[in-house]
């Protein structure tokens, strides 16, 4: 078995080389895995928001089916994605197999539960603390909306990147609806997956690596954000 | 400010989909729905460039298992078919989803063992008599059960050895349910016999003390074939490019390539067109 100080000095030669296909795999993995969070924050933010500040009929129902589709297995998922954008498949006609667009979408499926849940979760404990003022302020409830979610801004920052944990890491959906093709749709996740099965497992663990070194750059990043901007409200 | 932050929001949104787009504009490619062990052994990074370069279009390859491969080409998510399993190629060809089988190149499975040789079989070259060996050690014996190329052939050797591996499975016979990578790597991990086209053992990089245990039988032959996705079936078919692709394989030129594929000055593929 190979050494792990063996394997980190093979990543860190990785991305010292600064090797091109290594830089296409990297960008278009936090392309696909970006894409889909933000449209999973577009959709599940004011989802989240909605059935968290508002009492309606069946809502016990749409809380438990929205915290059970978090669970939603990521195989299952690219399997439903390809029969929908299979050429024999209804949305077969758009050609979207294949392609970056079908990852995403496929990625889409899976971090919007995660977002819409926790972002329910929040906004609903918020909304307790905030519900006096509403009704004494007679606040419309599309103000009441925005104002949670701005007001719980820096609490969804961390919903945002519980979805992109979910979604850099994930393998199983974006195989089968991207394929793994050369240059087109091979991400982080597929390599590692592709480098395993030819047995070469310290180029595989050392991918693994500069993964996780990316998912590093891109939390430090979100939460220097969150700090200036914390900063500045104070001021 | 809310306003604004929605607004902000809703062009993220959309920038992401504009981001999406371009990627599925290029037109000039084919799909060539393909098996792992022609991907893993770096024949396709070595060939395609060339057939590219010569007529400008892009090959991308999804290497699956033969059967999912087939079964994904049946649904036209492809133009064209490249696989190992002549059987099913054929019935491919008679249910209409392909236009006509053509061999391409062949090479032969192996059957790779641990140094401590448990059933005795090293050195062997008649799978059967090296199969019922193996059954009756009760030594472990990893197969695909993927209903790939390989353990379709697999299947039918044993089989021709008259040996029961259904009511094996879970004992000594052991189904990982992977690719051929997967699959050696598991069966290395546990001291299990396993059948292996040798293109994929040849360039597998994680081989640890195993050795080619049974070789050179000619039942384990094979052959790897070609097919044109049906266009009248599936009218998203690029014909005229895939049988470009499928031309350029069969002629002098793309067989030559074929042959000259090699690692460790080994040769992986041995082309057959006819």
């Amino acid at each position: 078995m190979d050494s792990f100080s063996g394997i980190l000095m093979e990543a860190i030669e990785l991305i010292l080389s600064w090797d091109s296909d290594v830089i296409e795999i990297i960008m278009l993995s936090l392309r696909v895995t970006l894409c889909a969070v933000l449209l999973a924050c577009v959709i599940g933010l004011p989802l989240g928001a909605i059935v968290g500040a508002f009492r309606f009929p069946m809502r016990t129902g749409v809380v438990v089916v929205m915290n059970t589709l978090m669970g939603l297995p990521p195989v299952v998922v690219g399997l439903l994605v390809y029969l929908m954008l299979s050429a024999s498949g209804p949305m077969g006609v758009l050609g979207l197999l294949y392609t970056p667009t079908a990852m995403i979408i496929a990625q889409t499926i899976l971090v919007t539960p995660i977002v819409a849940a926790l972002t329910r979760q929040v906004i609903e404990d918020l909304n307790l603390e905030y519900s006096e003022q509403f009704a004494s302020l007679g606040v419309r409830p599309i103000e009441r909306i925005f104002a949670l979610l701005w007001d719980a801004r820096y609490s969804l920052l961390t919903v945002a990147l519980a979805g992109f944990g979910r979604a850099v890491a994930e393998v199983g959906a974006v195989i089968i609806v991207g394929g793994n093709i050369n240059h087109v749709t091979r991400v982080m996740t597929t390599t590692i997956a592709l480098e395993t099965s030819k047995g070469n497992l310290q180029l595989a663990l050392a991918l693994g690596l500069i993964l996780l070194l990316i998912a590093v750059v891109v939390n430090i990043l979100l939460m220097a954000i969150r700090g200036t901007a914390a900063r500045a409200a104070y001021v | 400010m809310f306003r604004r932050n929605f607004i902000a929001l809703a062009t993220a949104g959309l920038f992401a989909l504009g981001v999406a787009g371009p990627a599925a504009a290029q037109d000039d490619f084919i799909i060539v729905q393909s098996t792992t062990s022609t991907q893993n052994s770096g024949l396709f990074d070595y060939m395609l460039p060339m057939f590219q370069k010569e007529t400008g279009i892009e090959v991308r390859v999804v290497a699956v298992g033969t059967g999912q491969a087939i079964k994904n080409a049946a649904n036209g998510d492809g133009d064209v078919l490249f696989v190992h399993a002549k059987a099913s190629e054929e019935q491919f060809v008679a249910d209409g989803d392909g236009v006509e089988r053509s061999d391409v190149m062949y090479n032969d499975f192996v059957i790779v063992g641990p140094p401590s040789d448990p059933a005795g079989v090293a050195g062997m070259s008649d799978v059967a008599a090296a199969m019922v060996k193996i059954s009756d050690a009760g030594a472990a014996f990893a197969s695909r059960g993927d209903d790939s190329g390989t353990h379709k052939a697999e299947l039918r050797l044993w089989k021709d050895a008259g040996v029961d591996v259904a009511a094996a499975s879970g004992g000594w016979y052991r189904e990982t349910g992977s690719g051929m990578g997967g699959t050696l790597n598991t069966g290395t991990g546990m001291d299990a016999y396993i059948m292996t086209d040798r293109a994929t053992w040849i360039s597998f990089g994680n081989k640890g003390d195993y050795q080619i245990a049974v070789e050179g039988d000619a039942k384990m032959f094979n052959q790897y074939g070609i097919i044109l996705v049906n266009p009248e079936k599936h009218s998203n078919v690029k014909a005229e490019q895939g049988q470009k692709f499928i031309d350029w394989v069969l002629s002098e030129a793309g067989q030559a390539v074929i042959a000259d594929y090699k690692i460790d000055g080994q040769q992986l593929f041995f082309p057959n067109a006819k």
